[in-house]
């Protein structure tokens, strides 16, 4: 297991169970031991069920993908904080250096009532694909394509869409929230249009539509606490929520 | 929120301004010029009805946003880390506005109800009704001082988030002008609330005479 300095951590997982969305949940306490400090938490988690296999229990569901943290989906929320202690990391990136030996680590699906528990760990992130169907796109009639440099488009622009480009959608914003608030997924994906000359088409009614389905989703309201940005895996700027409000009040008024 | 926020930051600084007329030490021939002026200008009795109106306004948006975001999360979690990701005070705003609901009862039965209601002691060598009085007598109570001073404690932090959260509300957040709205916003958390902290104690110690 790579290059590390050997050291294996002996660990006490408190992870929530759950059998699915109706059920009652509750946590079981497992003991891990000689986990190496190179394993990604994932692969932590990958031993634990081999684990839980060979006793005969039942593996733990989770929610993972690419694990190279690009793809957002896994969703832990351990010790308090979505994808761990590290800042600006997905579950699959964070290390188990990034623990002690005899740690015990609580692991929690994202809560929301927006993000039902479908099992364990795994929750249902639909409600956001359905705030983008319902206006995070660009209408675009189809033909040859065209040449890339056909638009000019502001460096200073470009950089700012493509930054709320980088929101992968993973939901740690609405899970630390204490509001359990969407804003910064949503103003990240109202931004990224906004910005972009392709985007002005439908912008006052993208971020009408977008900012109504995000309510009716049952997501709290932000208050600003700021616990978004600093938990996002990708850095999404609170810049974006002033943007959507901004895009908000001046849609409503016209 | 952030509208009736701004708003009740204005009356903040009219309040504090008009207060610090005591600091002048005569005996509060200044501070009553003002509180005459506040009490007969026809604009400011119409401003004292919608500053009734913003102050209620301002709860029950808290309230309801309370309420909403309540249930957003109907089950919450075991092990909560905010204070790894966010200050306790933009947490716990609910809280500190319910503390200053509290003052402010008190504060309008010692000031307000008296100057517009029940009536004030006697006039000052100006002939102008005198309100100093009233704070004078109020302030040689220690416990009065103390839930004063705390107060001010409170509206400090509440100030602390609610300035700049303000101003992210209305959307306006820049990357030149959003360091300098923070950092008047924390002056002014820190300068307004010491200022009026500074009343009671000075009125109590008896500098201030």
């Amino acid at each position: 297991m790579g290059s590390g300095n050997g050291e294996l951590l002996n660990l006490t997982l408190k992870v929530w169970r759950q059998k699915n969305s109706k059920a009652k949940g509750s946590f079981e306490t497992h003991q891990l031991k000689g986990i190496s400090t190179d394993m990604s938490f994932l692969e932590m988690f990958d031993v634990l069920n081999e684990q839980l296999i060979h006793e005969g229990k039942e593996a733990i569901a989770f929610d993972h993908d690419c694990r190279e943290g690009i793809c957002g989906m896994c969703s832990m929320y351990i010790n308090g904080r979505p994808h761990g202690p590290k800042g600006a990391v997905t579950t699959c990136q964070l290390h188990m250096r990034s623990f002690k030996n005899n740690d015990t680590i609580v692991v929690e699906p994202w809560r929301s009532v927006a993000f039902p528990v479908i099992k364990d760990l795994v929750v249902d992130r639909s409600a956001f694909d359905r705030i983008v169907a319902s206006g995070g796109y660009v209408s675009v009639n189809t033909g040859n394509a065209k040449d890339a440099n056909n638009i000019l488009i502001p460096k200073p622009a470009a950089d700012d869409a493509f930054a709320a480009a980088a929101c992968i959608g993973c939901g740690a914003c609405v899970a630390t929230c204490k509001n359990g608030s969407a804003m910064l997924f949503v103003s990240a994906k109202v931004s990224q249009l906004a910005l972009l000359p392709q985007g002005q088409v439908e912008r006052k009614e993208r971020v009408l539509k977008m900012v109504q389905q995000m309510d009716e989703e049952g997501f709290g309201n932000c208050t600003n606490t700021g616990a978004c940005e600093a938990e996002c895996p990708k850095e999404i700027s609170l810049e974006n929520i002033a943007r959507m409000n901004r895009e908000m009040i001046g849609a409503s008024l016209k | 929120m952030g509208l009736t926020g701004l708003f009740l930051i204005s009356f903040l600084v009219v309040h504090c301004f008009l207060n610090s007329f005591i600091f002048f030490n005569d005996g509060g021939l200044m501070f009553n010029i003002g509180a005459h002026f506040m009490a007969t200008n026809w604009l400011i009795r119409a401003m004292e009805i919608v500053l009734f109106a913003g102050l209620i306004l301002h709860m029950v948006q808290a309230l309801i946003l309370t309420m909403e975001n309540r249930k957003a999360r109907p089950v919450g979690y075991n092990v909560a880390g905010g204070s790894a990701n966010s200050s306790w005070y933009s947490r716990s705003m609910g809280l500190l506005g319910t503390l200053l609901l509290m003052f402010l009862i008190i504060h309008l039965a010692h000031f307000w109800v008296k100057s517009r209601i029940t009536g004030l002691p006697g006039e000052d060598a100006n002939g102008h009704e005198n309100l100093y009085a009233v704070m004078q007598t109020t302030f040689t109570q220690l416990w009065v001082v103390i839930v004063y001073v705390l107060a001010m404690v409170s509206l400090a932090y509440h100030l602390l988030h609610g300035f700049q959260s303000a101003f992210q509300t209305l959307g306006l957040n820049h990357k030149k002008y959003t360091p300098a709205i923070k950092a008047i916003g924390v002056g002014f958390s820190i300068i307004v609330p010491f200022i009026f902290a500074l009343m009671p104690i000075l009125m109590y110690a008896g500098i201030i005479k």
